[in-house]
C-alpha cells in the first residue's frame, strides 16, 4: 500500500452519544444522495424532485394533514416494533399483523351495526389489538419451542394474512351494494372514527399512538418486564442464566408488537375507509416501512413518533412525485429500500472508526 | 540498569484519562530487547489501558513513545503491526468457524485470494521454531483454550510481531498448558523477541520474567530485576499493604445438608457424556472444593446444579427438595447462587453497573414500586454493594465493559455472594483477580461459610482448594475419583486421581 492513502476501518470501543444521534441523520442524506444519482440516471432533476417531495409533504396545509394521516399507522406499529427489536426478535409481519387488526375490527362493525359509539369504537380497537396479537406470537412460539427463524415465519405471515383478506372482500364479507368492487359494506356511523375538521386525521388514533409511545418508553426503561427485554436483546444467555423465560419475554413482545401493528389497522378501517378492502388498498406496505421507522428512531419509542412523521411525509411526497414527474408506482419502494439499506448501514458504521491513513503517518 | 541497550519500547510520561479515572499517570515504561518483562497490578491499576495504548488502540492524553528508539505515535492496531508489536488479548478473538490457517490469514491485506500454501508453510514454520504445535486445518472450536492461544501467537508473528503483548494468558489454562505456554516464550525471548507479560500469578511472574514492573493506582510503583525480588516484595507493592497467603479457617461444626447429588449424568454441549454418576453432599457451612484438569466436566457439573444443561439421569436436591432439570429461576428461588467460570454467560457486558448488579435481584418487591421499578432502591443497593466489594468504576452508570477485568468479576461477586444463598456454586472465583483481591474473595468465601451457607468451589488451582476446602472431590473424565479431606492430604495421591490413576472408593453413594 506503499505511497498511496489508505482507509482504516477500526472498531469503536464505544459510540459517542452525539454520533448515535447523529448516524441515522448521515444515513438519511446519503440514502437521499444515492436516490438523486437514480433521479439523474432517469433524466430526471433530483434537487426538483426533492423540493417536489418536500412541497408535496410539508408544503400545503393538505399535503401536510396526508402526511399526519399516514404517519398514524406507521407510528403504531413502529413503536410495537422497536419493542421486538429491543429483544433482537427481527418481526418484519408487521404487515400480516396490522391486516389481520383491520380485519378482526372489520368482523366486529359489521357484525353489530346497530352498537352505539361507545360500545362499538372501544371494542374494536380491543379485538385489532387481539387479532394483532395473536398473529404476532406465532413465530415467537415457533422461535422459542423449536427454532425456527422468526424472519422466515412472520414475513409467510403476511402473505397468509393477505390472502385471507383477499378471500374475505371477494368472497363473503364483499358488500352487495359495493358494485362488484372488492370492498365490504361501509361500516355504520357509530364504527366510524372522528376526524379534524376537513382533514382525513383520524385523532382518536393518533392520541392513542402518542399515548402509546410513552408507555412503551416507560415500559421499557424503567419496569422490570422491560428490563428482561433488554437483557434478552443484548444476552440471551444471561437473560437465562438469571431465570427470564425467553418464551414469555418473546410472548410479550409480540403480543405488544403486533397488538400495535393491529391497533394501526383499525384506525386505516375506521378512520380512514370505513370498510375493509382489498389488501393494498388497506396498507400500501405500512408494516414494512415501520421497520425503517423503527430503525431511523434507534429503537427509541418516543423517537419514533417523530420518524414516523417523516416516513409519512416521504410516501405522501412520493404520491406527488409518481404523480407529476410521472413516475412508476414502484418508485416509492426503491426509495424505502434505499433509505432502509443506508441506516442499517449507518448504524453499522457508527460502531466503527474510518481513517485515511497518509504515506506520512506510517 | 545498563544503559548500552536501547530499550525497544519505551513509554514516557504516558497519561491516560477516563470519565471520572486516571488510568495511566506519567508511566514510565521501559522494556529490553529479548526480555520477557510482566507487568504486574491491581485490578483497574492500568495495565490493559497501557498495552492499549502500545497497540495503538487508545491515544494517550499524554506523554511519548519510543519504539526501538524511535519516537512514534500509534493510531491504530494496524500501525502497530507495522511496528512490530502484536497482542493477544484475554478473550480470544478468533472465528470459530473457521480454521486455525484461514483465521491467522484473516483481515490481512493485499489477502483477496486466500494463498492457503504459503499461510501453512509459515505456520509450521512458526510450529517448529517455538514449539507451536497446531494443526493448521483444524476448526478453532475444536481447540482447547491453550491451542487457541497458541493461533493468536502465530497469528501475531505471522503479521511480523518482534514485540508481543500478552493480557493475562493464563488465566484460561490448565497448569500443563502454563507450562507449555511458558517454554514457548522463553523460546521466543531467546531468539531475540521481546515479551510483555500481564499477570496475577505472582509465582508465573517469579518463574518466567526477566523484569518486573510494577503499576499501583496508575502510577509505576517500581521496574524491578525479578531475580532480586521476591513475592512477597512484589505483593507489598502492588497492594500497597502486606499481604497475607495464609488465612484464617475457624472450626465449624457442620450443619444439616444442603446439597446432595445422586448419581449425576449430563451431556456437555456435542452430546456427548460429560459427567457419569457423580454423587457427593454438602453440608451448611461447609466448602467442598472441586478439583481437576479444565475439562473434565466441572462446568457440565455446576451448568446442570444451576439448571442451564439438562441432566440426563440421577437427582439433585437442595435443602431436601429435588431440583433436577428445574428451571434456572426455581432454582434461584431455592436460594442458590452461581458464579460461572465463563463470566460472559452471567453478565451483560453493554448494560450498567446497576443493571448488572440487580440481573439476579431484580424481581425482589423491595426493587419494585407499583409497576416501577424503585430506582432509588436500586441505586442505594448498587451503591452498597460497590462499596462493600469495593468495585472501582466512575459511576453506576457506567456500561459494565468499561471496568476492568477485575473490577467485573467483583461485580459478579458481589451481586452473587450479597443474597445470602444457601448454596454457593463458586466456578473460578477468583480467576483474574489480583492478589489483595484474591485474599478478599477468600476471606469472603470463607465468611459464606461460617454464615452456614454450603459452598461448591470449582477451581483448577489446587492451592485454593486445598486452602479454601473442608473436603476435596477429584473429578477426572466426568467421573469423581475421590473425595478426601483437606486437611493432610496426600499431594500425591490427589495428583494421581487428577490424572485418573488412583480412585478411592466412595462412600457416599451407598449412605
Ligand atoms: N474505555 C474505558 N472507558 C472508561 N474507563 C475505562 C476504560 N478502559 C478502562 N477504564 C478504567 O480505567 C481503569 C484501568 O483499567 P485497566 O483495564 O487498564 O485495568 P487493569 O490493570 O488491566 O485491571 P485488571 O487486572 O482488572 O484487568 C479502570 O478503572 C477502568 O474502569
Ligand atoms: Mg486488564
Amino acid at each position: 500500500m506503499n505511497g498511496f492513502p489508505a482507509l482504516e476501518v477500526e472498531k469503536r470501543r464505544t459510540v459517542p452519544r452525539w454520533l448515535q444521534f447523529i448516524a441515522p441523520i448521515i444515513s438519511l442524506v446519503l440514502a437521499l444522495v444515492a436516490i438523486g444519482i437514480i433521479f439523474q440516471a432517469l433524466g430526471i432533476d433530483p434537487l426538483f424532485a426533492y423540493e417536489e417531495i418536500f412541497n408535496g409533504a410539508f408544503g400545503s396545509s393538505y399535503g401536510f394533514s396526508e402526511t399526519v394521516v399516514k404517519s398514524i399507522p406507521l407510528m403504531l406499529t413502529g413503536i410495537g416494533l422497536t419493542l421486538a427489536f429491543r429483544a433482537r426478535f427481527w418481526n418484519i409481519g408487521a404487515e400480516g399483523q396490522l391486516l389481520i387488526g383491520a380485519t378482526c375490527a372489520t368482523g366486529l362493525a359489521l357484525a353489530f351495526p346497530d352498537w352505539p359509539r361507545w360500545l362499538i369504537m372501544p371494542l374494536m380497537f380491543i379485538i385489532g389489538f387481539i387479532g394483532g396479537a395473536l398473529w404476532g406470537i406465532i413465530p415467537a412460539l415457533l422461535k422459542a419451542r423449536w427454532r425456527v427463524d422468526e424472519v422466515i415465519t412472520s414475513l409467510m405471515l403476511v402473505y397468509i394474512a393477505s390472502n385471507l383478506v383477499n378471500y374475505l372482500v371477494y368472497g363473503p364479507w364483499k358488500g352487495p351494494e359495493e358494485m362488484g368492487f372488492p370492498y365490504t359494506s361501509k361500516f355504520s356511523e357509530a364504527a366510524q372514527l372522528p376526524r379534524l375538521s376537513w382533514t382525513r386525521i383520524h385523532y382518536p388514533t393518533l392520541i392513542i399512538g402518542i399515548v402509546i409511545a410513552v408507555v412503551i418508553y416507560l415500559l421499557l426503561t424503567r419496569t422490570k418486564w422491560g428490563y428482561e427485554i433488554r437483557v434478552t436483546g443484548e444476552n440471551p444467555s444471561a437473560a437465562r442464566y438469571a431465570g427470564m423465560s425467553y418464551l414469555k419475554t418473546l410472548l410479550l413482545v409480540m403480543i405488544i408488537s403486533g397488538g400495535l401493528a393491529g391497533l394501526a389497522g383499525v384506525g386505516e378501517v375506521a378512520g380512514i375507509h370505513f370498510r375493509l378492502r382489498y389488501p393494498e388498498g388497506i396498507s400500501p406496505g405500512y408494516g414494512f416501512t415501520a421497520i425503517i421507522v423503527a430503525w431511523l428512531a434507534r429503537l427509541n419509542p418516543i423517537g419514533a413518533v417523530l420518524t414516523s412523521l417523516l416516513l409519512g411525509g416521504l410516501l405522501v411526497g412520493g404520491d406527488a412525485i409518481q404523480i407529476s414527474l410521472g413516475l412508476p408506482g414502484a418508485t416509492i419502494f426503491v426509495f424505502n429500500g434505499t433509505i432502509l439499506l443506508f441506516v442499517l448501514g449507518g448504524d453499522l458504521f457508527a460502531r466503527y472508526r474510518i481513517r485515511v491513513k497518509s504515506k506520512t503517518e506510517g | 540498569m545498563s544503559e548500552e541497550v536501547i530499550p525497544v519500547v519505551s513509554m514516557r510520561g504516558i497519561e491516560k484519562r477516563f470519565p471520572g479515572v486516571l488510568a495511566n499517570d506519567r508511566v514510565d515504561f521501559e522494556v529490553r530487547p529479548g526480555e520477557i518483562h510482566a507487568l504486574l497490578g491491581e485490578n483497574g491499576a492500568g495495565k490493559t489501558t497501557l498495552m492499549n495504548i502500545l497497540y495503538g488502540i487508545y491515544q494517550p492524553d499524554g506523554g511519548e513513545i519510543l519504539i526501538r528508539g524511535e519516537s512514534v505515535v500509534i493510531h491504530s492496531p494496524r500501525e502497530a503491526i507495522e511496528l512490530g508489536i502484536g497482542m493477544v488479548h484475554q478473550h480470544f478473538r478468533l472465528v470459530t468457524s473457521h480454521s486455525v490457517a484461514e483465521n491467522i490469514v484473516l483481515g490481512l491485506p493485499g489477502n483477496l485470494f486466500f494463498p492457503e500454501q504459503a499461510a501453512r508453510e509459515k505456520i509450521e514454520e512458526f510450529s517448529d521454531r517455538y514449539n507451536l504445535t497446531v494443526d493448521p486445518e483444524a476448526r478453532i472450536w475444536q481447540l482447547s483454550a491453550g491451542e487457541q492461544q497458541r493461533v493468536e501467537i502465530i497469528k501475531a508473528l505471522y503479521r511480523g510481531a518482534e514485540i508481543l503483548i500478552m493480557d493475562e494468558p493464563t488465566s484460561m489454562l490448565t497448569p500443563g498448558e502454563v507450562e507449555d505456554l511458558f517454554t514457548v516464550l522463553r523460546r521466543m525471548a531467546n531468539e531475540g523477541n521481546t515479551i510483555i507479560f500481564i499477570s496475577h500469578k505472582l509465582d508465573e511472574v517469579m518463574a518466567v520474567s526477566d523484569r518486573v514492573t510494577v503499576l499501583r493506582q496508575g502510577r509505576v510503583e517500581a521496574t524491578l530485576e525479578t531475580a532480586q525480588t521476591e513475592k512477597r516484595e512484589l505483593a507489598r507493592l502492588m497492594v500497597g499493604r502486606e499481604v497475607l497467603f495464609r488465612i484464617e479457617k475457624n472450626e465449624i461444626k457442620l450443619g444439616e445438608e444442603v446439597l446432595r447429588i445422586e448419581g449425576l449424568h449430563a451431556l456437555n454441549d456435542k452430546g456427548l457424556p460429560a459427567i457419569s454418576g457423580v454423587s457427593l453432599r454438602i453440608a451448611r457451612g461447609e466448602i467442598l472444593g472441586i478439583a481437576g484438569v479444565a475439562g473434565n466436566g466441572q462446568r457440565e457439573l455446576v451448568e446442570t446444579i444451576a439448571g442451564l444443561r439438562p441432566a440426563t439421569g440421577g437427582h439433585i436436591f437442595v435443602s431436601g427438595h429435588e431440583i433436577t432439570s428445574r428451571s434456572p429461576r426455581e432454582i434461584i428461588e431455592k436460594d442458590v447462587c452461581f458464579v460461572p467460570g465463563e463470566r460472559l454467560t452471567a453478565l451483560v457486558p453493554e448494560m450498567s453497573v446497576t443493571e448488572n448488579l440487580i440481573l439476579k435481584t431484580y424481581r425482589d418487591q423491595r426493587f419494585i414500586r407499583g409497576l416501577f421499578f424503585n430506582t432509588r432502591e436500586i441505586n442505594s443497593h448498587a451503591d452498597d454493594l460497590i462499596e462493600r466489594y469495593a468495585v472501582t468504576t466512575p459511576t453506576r452508570d457506567t456500561p459494565l465493559k468499561l471496568l476492568s477485568g477485575g473490577n467485573i468479576q467483583r461485580v459478579m461477586l458481589a451481586r452473587e455472594t450479597s443474597g445470602k444463598p444457601a448454596l454457593l456454586i463458586a466456578a473460578h472465583p477468583t480467576s483474574g483477580l489480583d492478589v489483595g483481591a484474591i485474599e478478599y474473595i477468600w476471606q469472603l468465601l470463607l465468611k459464606e461459610r461460617e454464615r452456614g451457607t454450603a459452598v461448591l468451589l470449582v477451581s483448577e488451582d489446587l492451592e485454593e482448594a486445598l486452602t479454601l476446602s473442608d473436603r476435596i472431590a477429584v473429578i477426572f473424565e466426568g467421573e469423581l475419583m475421590g473425595i478426601v479431606p483437606s486437611v493432610d492430604t496426600d499431594l500425591e495421591e490427589i495428583g494421581l486421581m487428577m490424572a485418573g490413576a488412583h480412585r478411592l472408593p466412595v462412600p457416599e453413594a451407598g449412605e
